[in-house]
């Protein structure tokens, strides 16, 4: 009696505030059919702004895995004083509010501001403009791709990376040929994690854009100025697409992390 | 040839290892230097140097300056408003989590593989999507009938929302762990099922449940792309502190802004302090 009171309590739960709201929004986007749709996502704006999220996200991925392994590499195999320290300061950007940290990069590379100043007086513009965009996604991601690889790392131990070093490999080729084959599918876990997070960015990069429709605006804040100027059409697609995005990448991360953990069990 | 052949083998029989290790490990304490510094750098640039630029500009008009700021009625208002959702999502998490958790380990039904992996969606989903969808149910005009929008009861379902998965997750793995010949014997000795739970399972639990019931409350905190549209952002009543910072940086009032940021991190850290002491006592005991 108490197993079905639970598990009715938790579908219920999980129904009113997960699986219908989604579900909605998914139906009233097909209500009418999928032409209007497929117009809401190729006028222009729409695909002006997915293609900026695009250009934006490759960006803070890609500097976010080369961090992220280096820095996995340091945590578990280096031999460096204040490794707590260094971690907590790697996870510190998931305890920051998404307004903060657009706040904290425009107090520091905004205009006005003497660092901000520099790169302007050197035609580099980073507050409202890509760069600042990317500073401000890769902030908010910075932990993903790093916690994805530390646990693997410290499973798989330094014995084959050490044999290869007696056997003669330098450095790069036992990086390359062992320690990167070892941790491939955490790493590809990281990096979709890294990269749905990177897609899906709101609050900073609101801050940092400066929102100009058909320039910095992203597909995220393409949903809300729709949404806010009654063109439900328009935002219901494009959150839908949004959502069907971050969907395909929970299964890919889901199928990942599987993989990983069969791996792991075969040693 | 031979001369020279002959006592190269012997010797490197004798000692491989210090013969190859020096030079490895000289180089690779130089790669590890580098690497350090390199990661401190990138970190600086992006995390300490402007986290740091938001704490100096809130002192910048001195302590009084601050708590004007902060206590301006509708950044308290919004602060007020913050921090007792999150206390209340965080508690609301703890049992919900714990309860969906067990669900999930102890309980069989058909389809239980797809809710597991629904779990982690509010994680995937862009938080404005999430806000949009909420409106959708629970804005003007529901389906349900159930009008939340411009109301705190919005605000509240929205972080629950965002929240879902912290406490299921943290307790989820504890309780797969979990040895069940202890609750066999609790059973066996004439234990009740919720004597069983409250004596032996959820002393275990405890530690799980705290530490995601207060990451919960870290990001309930710091929310803000689900509550946007939902809350209609009425000051004074449904304006949760993100949103005022939002407010005072889009009005060029940055030192504001940066006094409720400041405000706002020290919570959270004080809270992930408190949540590294209790996982330390917790491994301690354990």
């Amino acid at each position: 009696m108490a197993k079905y009171s639970l598990r009715v309590i938790t579908l219920g739960y999980l129904a009113f505030l997960l699986i219908l709201p989604v579900g909605l929004i998914g139906w009233r986007t097909f209500a009418d059919g999928l032409s209007p749709v497929i117009d809401a996502l190729t006028s222009d704006d729409a695909v002006h702004a997915f293609r900026v999220t695009l250009i934006v996200a490759v960006w803070a991925v890609l500097l976010n895995t080369v961090f992220g392994v280096g820095a996995a590499l340091l945590l578990v195999r280096g031999r460096i004083p204040g490794k707590r320290l260094l971690s907590a300061l790697i996870d510190l950007p998931l305890a920051v509010s998404p307004v903060i940290v657009g706040l904290a990069l425009i107090l520091v590379y905004g205009s006005f501001e003497p660092i901000g100043r520099w790169f302007g007086d050197r035609g580099v513009q980073i507050i409202f403009a890509v760069p600042g965009m990317v500073l401000a996604t890769v902030f908010v991601s910075l932990p993903l791709v790093v916690r994805a690889i530390v646990p693997v790392l410290q499973e798989m131990g330094n014995e084959q990376e050490q044999a290869a070093h007696t056997l003669g490999a330098g450095r790069w080729a036992t990086f390359w040929r062992i320690t990167i084959p070892g941790i491939r599918w955490a790493l590809a876990y990281g990096v979709v994690l890294c990269l749905a997070r990177a897609l899906g960015e709101y609050g900073a990069v609101a801050v940092v854009s400066g929102r100009v429709v058909g320039q910095t605006q992203t597909a995220t804040l393409f949903v809300e100025e729709r949404y806010q100027n009654f063109d439900t059409v328009s935002a219901y697609a494009t959150a839908t697409a949004l959502a069907l995005i971050a969907i395909v990448a929970l299964l890919i991360a889901k199928l990942l992390d599987r993989g990983a953990l069969k791996r792991s069990e075969k040693h | 040839m031979t001369v020279v052949k002959a006592p190269e083998i012997p010797r490197q029989q004798r000692q491989p290892e210090t013969r190859r290790e020096v030079p490895a490990r000289a180089r690779a304490r130089a790669g590890t230097g580098v690497g350090l510094g390199v990661a401190v750098v990138y970190l600086s640039i992006i995390v300490l140097i402007p986290l740091a630029a938001v704490v100096a500009k809130s002192t910048d008009g001195g302590a009084d300056f601050f708590w004007r700021a902060v206590r301006t009625p509708d950044a308290w208002a919004a602060l007020k408003l913050t921090l007792i959702s999150a206390v209340a999502v965080a508690l609301v998490n703890l049992v919900m989590g714990t309860v969906i958790a067990w669900v999930l380990v102890r309980d069989q039904f058909p389809g239980k593989a797809v809710v597991d992996t629904l779990i982690d969606l509010p994680f995937a989903l862009p938080t404005i999507v999430a806000g949009l969808v909420l409106v959708a149910l629970y804005g003007s005009g529901s389906p349900l009938h159930i009008d939340l929008a411009y109301a705190r009861s919005g605000v509240f379902v929205a972080l629950l929302f965002v929240t879902l998965p912290f406490v299921v997750r943290t307790v989820q793995p504890v309780l797969l762990e979990l040895d069940q010949d202890m609750e066999q014997a609790a059973h066996s000795l004439g234990a009740g099922g919720w004597t069983t739970f409250r004596r032996i399972v959820l002393p275990n639990l405890m530690p799980a449940m705290i530490s995601g019931a207060g990451l919960a409350f870290t990001r309930a905190v710091a929310e803000f792309g689900s509550v946007n549209l939902i809350s209609g952002n009425l000051p004074m009543k449904t304006q949760v502190s993100a949103v005022v910072i939002y407010g005072r940086i889009e009005s060029d009032d940055t030192a504001g802004a940066a006094a409720i940021s400041t405000f706002l991190l020290a919570i959270a850290l004080i809270v992930l302090i408190a949540l590294e002491l209790v996982q330390r006592r917790a491994a301690r005991r354990g």
